[in-house]
């Protein structure tokens, strides 16, 4: 098993006598509200998701990462993990301040603050997307933030609670869970969909040669239509059940707000998993794209630049049913024609639920099907 | 570059002394490849030696495995 990034799993979790201190602290610090996509990542930082990230990124490691993608360490990092300064705490809020982040009433965490500093916003967003169209959404959202940024470490004291708790592990759990069963080697897949047999053909193909698959769904704030969580995970529980080997196959929850980065975040992700301790990462053609900001395979090609990432990416092409090769197939193994190839479309198969039909058994295994046709909608609206 | 670019260099960079002839063979070596230095070249393979040293993962403490075990236990992660 990879030792997690940076070679120590973060624990900045308060229990006991800390949390109930940081709890009455909470109501007497300077509060700052945060989003939900911001309480995932302190959730992330403090139970070693991230690690070796403690807290929010100073103006030097935000600018290592920019620049190098890299911490000052020399170690990979490539997504920024910033905390911006409301417009009215601005002037208020100065560095060695302890401020209490909240959501919406619920205090999540304290924060010592290292730094305030000003950091060029145009130029997260260009290194960060490749762009700085407003219509890619992570140009639009670092768009809507000022231009000052506090950083410091963070102590959570609690963990927005979702209906899918128990489907939540630790990087620590996930760990001792992969070595009880016995894995060396372990491939992580992240999904926002259910699974479709491309999917599991390629969560299969990779199988073949580590111990075990670690299914890690995202789950967070979604685009109106997407899959909903519970669906999601309904679908993947029933897959698992009826087609993995029991001791072959882990799923679990990774709270979490898609940034669409393309290649930037295929490598955060990979990081993500590594700290949760797998060994292998498969990443997409189009790994955490949106619209045509990338080009294809850029999330693949990026990994050429971090020889010590120290996860192993595993690139496949896509796979495909074949109706002359009468099974699920890729592009280097099978000679027939376009025309007799059943493709995978995550939009084709959203339009067959839609018009209230099932996917054929060539694109959905029949159980998943069955089980999302059950919700009244399952999409996000 | 700026000053104020070629001192941040500076300080993130250091020099350090290869043989000459093996300069020019990694010279000759990276001509078509993405790599537009011996420097960026032998900072790969570097990075790459390192990385692979790493130790073994640290265990855990018996009470972390234990309430671990439990937890997933009673979720039916674990018989």
């Amino acid at each position: 098993m990879p030792r997690p990034h940076g070679g120590k799993l973060v624990n900045r979790v308060l229990e006991g006598k800390e949390k109930e201190r940081a709890l009455a602290e909470a109501e007497e610090l300077e509060k700052l509200q945060v989003s939900r996509d911001l309480a995932s990542d302190l959730e992330s930082i403090a139970r070693g998701v991230y690690s070796p990230i403690e807290g929010f990124l100073t103006s030097q490691e935000l600018e290592n990462i920019l620049h190098r993608k890299r911490l000052s360490s020399d170690l990979p990092w490539t997504m920024p993990i910033i905390l911006n300064a409301p417009e009215r705490q601005v002037k208020t809020i100065k560095e060695g301040d302890a401020l209490a982040l909240f959501f919406e009433a619920q205090p999540l965490a304290l924060m010592q603050i290292e730094e305030k500093y000003v950091f060029n916003r145009e130029d997260i967003a260009k290194r960060t997307y490749g762009t700085v169209d407003s219509a890619h959404p992570g140009v639009a959202k670092i768009g809507q933030l000022g231009s000052t940024f506090f950083a410091g470490k963070i102590s959570l004291i609690d963990a927005l609670k979702s209906p899918y708790d128990r489907y939540k592990l630790s990087p620590m759990e996930t760990r001792i869970l992969f070595r009880e069963k016995g894995w060396r080697t372990v491939v992580g897949f992240q999904t926002r969909n259910p699974p479709h047999l491309g999917h599991e053909y390629v969560q299969k193909t990779a199988l073949t040669f580590v111990d075990g698959v670690f299914i890690n769904p995202v789950i967070g704030r979604k685009k109106r239509g997407d899959f909903k969580d519970g669906v999601i995970l309904e679908a993947y529980d029933t897959l698992i059940k009826n087609y993995y080997l029991k001791d072959r196959a882990v799923m679990s929850i990774l709270p979490y707000e898609m940034k669409y980065a393309g290649p930037r975040e295929a490598v955060h992700h990979a990081i993500i998993r590594k700290n949760f301790g797998c060994t292998h990462f498969i990443v997409g053609r189009d790994h955490a794209g949106v619209g045509n900001y990338y080009r294809p395979y850029a999330a693949q090609k990026i990994f050429e630049e971090f020889p010590d990432l120290g996860i192993s990416p595993l690139f496949f092409k896509s796979f495909f049913h074949c109706r002359r090769c009468g099974g699920i197939t890729h592009e280097k193994a099978c000679p027939h024609s376009e025309k007799e190839h059943i493709t995978f479309s995550g939009t084709k198969i959203r339009a067959i639920f839609e018009s209230e039909e099932l996917p054929p058994k060539e694109l959905m295994r029949p159980e998943v099907a069955q089980i999302i046709a059950k919700h009244s909608n399952p999409f996000v609206e | 570059m700026t000053e104020s670019e070629k001192t941040t260099k500076r300080k993130k960079f250091t020099t350090i002394s290869i043989p000459t002839p093996l300069f020019k063979k990694v010279k000759e070596r990276i001509k078509g490849t993405g790599f537009t230095s011996v420097s960026s070249y032998v900072t790969y393979v570097l990075r790459e030696i390192v990385a692979e040293k790493e130790e073994e993962e640290e265990p855990f403490t018996k009470e972390d495995e234990e309430r671990v075990k439990a937890r997933l236990r009673a979720l039916g992660y674990i018989d």
